[in-house]
């Protein structure tokens, strides 16, 4: 189909962008780097005695909340910069392959660095005899939440040709995203509003979400709550890149 | 070919394009004129479907740009103000890009991309990465993008900008050749170039056309022929305080 070759010639470019540049290994590196360091030094991964995972997801929002938006930040405010977006979006394409394109390859590079972290996998598998449809579960769950922040980072990148701004704002709103159900604040919030409130408040959060995921539950609500919210940065982000065009 | 209909862009209160109409057919080359600031590129954008007008209608080859923008962008080659490209990219992958985002596959690709390459002198730079190109010839690899699918609209915004006097000639001499069987919009700020390329004039100030004709009626105008003359008179210098409804008349 058209629509699909031409999400997969921005796809294709894109991905390559990120293996041309240095940005592909520092980011690799690092992410591994850190993901051991939770892992086994602040997790106790060893010292808890158990065969499960849980010390390596744990920290993933959190890791994601700084590396995420240091691969999303350059998606449309690097074109906007280089002025190559006036060439993209007068080339004969919607507006939503390029968005769709752009999204999909650093989602996959995302994946790919998460794929990388198959020697944990190994790990567990050899000490001991953990429930390895917990584990799947839980990279699914990665997976979504890393979606998510991701489509939030596209959204900010198309606010602005600042890449530095960009990534400031998609920290923040992921930030909220955390903290709306993080159990410290939520527990805060108990105290001035009814249960309900603190509810709906929570229900917004991805950490609500993605704590489904790593007790091994595929819940669909909990796929559709993280499928909405790349479909509506996405949306937005098309509408974004609408307006400034139109003045 | 081409058919612009009072076409008019509002940036906030300040109008851009203000009113503007005009047609082109195949074998024209129409040198857009005018200081800087007077709505060159604006015009350009929306012809070329990146700005949607405020008002005024675009037609491309009978396709409604507003309506039906992805068959009226395959039949346009666009050359954007200052040439951009991918820095990253090596001018060949960023031409195979081009041309595969044109729905071009396979052979059909390799061949217009060596076809591209050979009709704007890149066989020198093919695997060097854009940025670290000269500006020649990053703005002769914006060039081949633009030339890729081989358009029947050829719209260049100031393409000999920032050219040696050599390359400036060639580019002017691709123009008039493409020309020919195209239909080729360019704009410019240099007097001469115009001359040397355009079969049509419209000279634009401050978002109006203010005149239009072949470049020897146009030179007519002055006493002593002088094509630089008649520009002076018409367009008005940036320094002059104006009123947004001042309007000039040759």
């Amino acid at each position: 189909m058209n629509a699909w070759a031409n999400i997969r010639t921005i796809m294709k470019r894109e991905l390559s962008g990120y293996f041309t540049s240095p940005i592909a290994y520092v980011f690799l590196v690092i992410f591994l780097l850190l993901t051991g360091f939770f892992t086994f030094t602040i997790g106790n991964f060893f010292e808890r005695g158990e065969a499960s995972l849980v010390s390596f997801f744990t920290w993933h929002p959190w890791l994601y909340l700084f590396l995420v938006p240091a691969v999303g930040m350059r998606l449309w405010s690097e074109e906007r910069r280089l002025g190559t977006m006036e060439l993209l979006l007068t080339m004969p394409i919607t507006s939503w392959q390029a968005i769709v394109g752009k999204f999909l390859a650093s989602w996959l590079f995302l994946a790919l660095a998460l794929g990388l972290t198959f020697p944990v996998v190994i790990t567990v598998n050899y000490f001991g005899d953990p429930d390895n449809g917990v584990i799947f579960s839980g990279y699914v769950g990665s997976l979504m939440l890393a979606g998510s922040y991701l489509a939030v980072s596209c959204m900010t990148s198309a606010l602005t040709r600042n890449q530095v701004i960009s990534f400031i704002l998609s920290v923040m709103i992921c930030l909220f995203l955390i903290l709306a159900g993080y159990t410290p604040v939520t527990d805060l919030l108990t105290r001035f509003a009814s249960p309900v409130v603190v509810d709906v408040i929570a229900a917004f959060s991805v950490m609500t979400h993605f704590e489904g995921f790593q007790r091994g539950v595929l819940d669909t609500r909990d796929v559709v709550f993280f499928a909405s919210v790349i479909g509506f940065m996405l949306f937005t982000t098309g509408v974004i890149i609408r307006n400034q065009r139109a003045g | 070919m081409i058919n612009v209909e009072h076409l008019v862009k509002a940036f906030g209160p300040k109008l851009a394009v203000n009113d503007v109409s005009f047609s082109v057919e195949r074998g024209e080359v129409l040198g857009f004129l005018g200081p800087n600031g007077a709505g060159k590129s604006t015009t350009m954008r929306m012809i070329t479907g990146y700005y949607p007008p405020t008002s005024g209608r675009i037609l491309v080859g009978g396709h409604d740009m507003v309506e039906n923008p992805i068959a009226a962008k395959r039949l346009i080659g666009y050359l954007p103000e200052n040439a951009p490209g991918y820095a990253d990219m090596t001018v060949n992958g960023f031409l195979n890009f081009c041309a595969e985002l044109r729905g071009l596959q396979g052979d059909a690709r390799k061949r217009a991309v060596y076809r591209a390459v050979e009709l704007c002198f890149l066989e020198g730079v093919l695997y060097q990465s854009i940025d670290t190109l000269s500006k020649g010839y990053k703005h002769r690899t914006c060039l081949a993008q633009s030339l890729i699918h081989d358009p029947e609209v050829l719209i260049l915004d100031e393409p000999t900008d920032g050219l040696d006097p050599n390359q400036k000639h060639e580019v002017r001499g691709l123009i008039k050749r493409l020309g020919e069987n195209k239909v080729v919009i360019f704009s410019t700020h240099i007097l001469e170039e115009v001359e040397a390329a355009c079969s049509r004039v419209i000279i634009i100030d401050r978002g109006r056309i203010v005149a239009s004709g072949t470049p020897a009626e146009l030179k007519a105008r002055s006493p002593e022929g002088k094509l630089d003359e008649v520009f002076r008179a018409i367009t008005l210098p940036d320094t002059v305080k104006h009123d947004a409804n001042h309007e000039v008349r040759a």
